[in-house]
């Protein structure tokens, strides 16, 4: 059997995968993260709890009425993206004139009753959602088993994050989004329905916090609080990162997704704290994070 | 010019009387049958929202992640009195200094990012400290660290006595707060507020901001430090949710709802959500966090200055009319 370092090579790869898995999810929510910073200038504490939801409308969805993996994917970010319209409506938009530390208190609020709800409802114990029968199984590729269901997850987020990388850097309407975060007067005298803009920018957010969410029900135990603890990370993720790029919040994402695989081979113990360590470095060597600018 | 002088005597003579009246009231409270560990809990959580204030009020400083100084100190003073065999005054000694270690530590790293940042570095420094509070095996992981003895403060005054150990805490908060207070009102406390309102500013006035902010996060550090120390003596334990991150948000939402940057607010706050904590405990189960949740989203909506700021917002517009 091949070894590397002393650990063979079937379980080093397994490892591998797992983080490629979660850092993909890590790269999904801080992208929908960066987008919401820029455009709206708010810390969405709340992504981690949309992240949540969006993963038990999947789970209810299935209990209760029956609908598929394939229907979940598509009805639970329009749901949660609906939930965001309203958020940002009713509350987010009150605040664009104060301090962004107002932004994160709220979302923080927020994230707290959708906690409680959920925990009212559906206690502590977490949730099982079955692989999709399609991705069930696993193909062999010589060097290793390559689950089905996780080789999607990784090729779904990061298409997705391509996708949106796209959308914002190379169509008119990512022009128009970017020149709005630059100077939002300017682009409502073109004529530009800004507000309307920031709502769906919000929403859209939202959505790909629940997409990542039912990507991630079938291979995590779904519980109230996965979302706070994830969105913890994923804050430590966008400050190496810097929310100032799109591109550099995927690789970020990705990159310390593979890091924390790797340390749970060689050093588990380590596993749960090291991208903190990562961050507290970076931060020493480059404040502005790997893909900032200095300001 | 002279109205406005003796309307401000007549403040702080005001002021003053206030003072008096609660402190009586907190001085009478044990006696008159007020349940004395309910207060003492309700008193540190008063001391801690004061340190916090002192970062978030007065420095302009999001710290969100003030739980682990709070909880480490706990644990450290927990394992010394209980495993060590310390003395009550030298554990909490101890706890807070330690806290303040840890708080420069960590003030290293976070004051090279500014504002929303600041924030984030501090929750997950304080989320990387939660996971070293679970893993080494002093704190006793999930189990928490139990059975920490009160003792006898400088060998002589018996703590297992309820209304001594009431005294005690009540004499520790008096002592926060007017050192706060204090340190508020020196020069270094106006050059804080210098920074609050215009950094850059403050910068072009020649003052060294980040010296001027790690010794400020080191103060608050250690006073919440000290926070979590003497709480353990009052409780007897610690747990992991002395480090949580949501304990991090209570003392956030504390200082907002009482009224931050000012003297009385956090401690409003603190006995609000301790007692409105205590009070929905066994009535309402898991929607005390979204009660919790729901103030916190009302006072940033519509009650920014808190229950102190609007009492003195609306008795300066009386005094203006």
């Amino acid at each position: 059997m091949i070894e590397i370092f002393g650990i063979p090579l079937q379980a080093f790869l397994g490892q591998l995968l797992l983080g490629l898995v979660n850092g993909s999810f890590y790269a999904m929510l801080s992208l929908g993260l960066a987008v919401i910073f820029g455009l709206l200038g708010i810390v969405n504490f709340a992504h981690g709890a949309l992240y949540m939801i969006g993963a038990y409308v999947a789970w209810l969805s299935l209990e209760k009425f029956g609908l598929n993996y394939w229907v979940a994917l598509v009805l639970s970010p329009v749901v949660v993206g609906a939930l965001g319209v309203v958020i940002e409506r009713l509350f987010l938009k009150r605040l664009y004139k104060l301090d962004p530390l107002y932004g994160l208190l709220l979302t923080f609020g927020l994230a707290l009753i959708a906690e409680g709800v959920f925990r009212d409802q559906f206690g502590v114990s977490g949730q099982q959602y079955p692989v999709p029968e399609l991705l069930q199984g696993a193909t062999n590729l010589g060097f290793m088993v390559l689950p089905n269901y996780r080789a999607w997850v990784v090729f779904a987020c990061l298409s997705i994050c391509m996708g949106t990388w796209f959308l914002i850097e190379k169509t008119s309407l990512g022009a128009t989004l970017r020149a709005s975060t630059e100077n939002p007067a300017l682009v409502q005298a073109f004529g530009i329905n800004v507000p309307l803009m920031v709502t769906m920018t919000y929403a859209g957010g939202a959505g790909l916090a629940a997409l990542a969410g039912v990507l991630a029900a079938p291979v995590i135990q779904i519980t109230p609080l996965m979302g706070s603890n994830l969105i913890i990370v994923v804050f430590a993720v966008v400050v190496i990162g810097g929310m100032g790029s799109i591109m550099g919040s995927i690789l970020t994402g990705v990159i310390l997704g593979l890091l924390e695989g790797l340390t749970k081979v060689f050093y588990p113990e380590a596993s749960s704290i090291v991208v903190f360590v990562i961050m507290v470095l970076v931060l020493m060597i480059r404040p502005a994070g790997l893909f900032g600018k200095e300001k | 010019m002279s109205s406005t002088v003796s309307s401000s005597a007549a403040a702080s003579k005001q002021g003053k009387l206030l003072w008096s009246v609660v402190l009586a009231f907190l001085v009478v409270a044990p006696v008159a049958g007020l349940y004395p560990v309910f207060l003492m809990n309700a008193l540190c959580f008063a001391i801690f929202a004061c340190a916090f204030n002192l970062l978030l009020g007065y420095t302009g400083l999001l710290s969100f992640g003030h739980a682990a100084f709070m909880g480490s100190a706990a644990y450290i003073t927990g394992w010394l009195v209980r495993s060590a065999g310390w003395s009550p005054e030298a554990g909490v000694l101890a706890g807070t200094v330690f806290a303040g270690g840890l708080g420069l530590l960590v003030g290293l790293v976070a004051i090279r990012r500014q504002g929303i940042y600041f924030a984030m570095v501090t929750l997950a420094m304080a989320q990387m400290i939660y996971f070293i509070c679970l893993q080494v095996p002093f704190t006793g992981g999930e189990d928490g660290l139990q059975g920490v003895p009160r003792g006898k403060l400088f060998g002589f005054i018996p703590l297992d006595n309820d209304t001594a150990m009431y005294f005690v805490v009540l004499a520790v908060f008096v002592a926060v707060f007017l050192g706060v207070m204090r340190i508020v009102h020196s020069p270094y406390g106006q050059v804080l507020k210098a920074i609050r309102e215009n950094e850059p500013r403050a910068v072009s006035l020649g003052y060294d901001v980040d010296r001027y902010k790690l010794l400020a996060f080191v103060l608050s550090t250690t006073i919440a430090g000290l926070a979590g120390s003497v709480k353990t003596l009052v409780l007897g334990f610690a747990t992991l949710s002395d480090v949580h991150w949501s304990l991090s948000g209570e003392v956030v939402l504390m200082t907002l709802l009482g009224g931050m940057g000012t003297f009385a607010g956090p401690v409003v706050g603190a006995f609000t959500i301790i007692g409105l904590q205590n009070f929905l405990a066994d009535r309402v189960g898991s929607w005390v966090t979204v009660i919790i949740g729901a103030i916190f989203v009302f006072c940033v909506i519509a009650f920014r200055k808190g229950i102190v700021g609007e009492l003195l917002a609306w008795q300066q517009r009386r005094r203006a009319a």
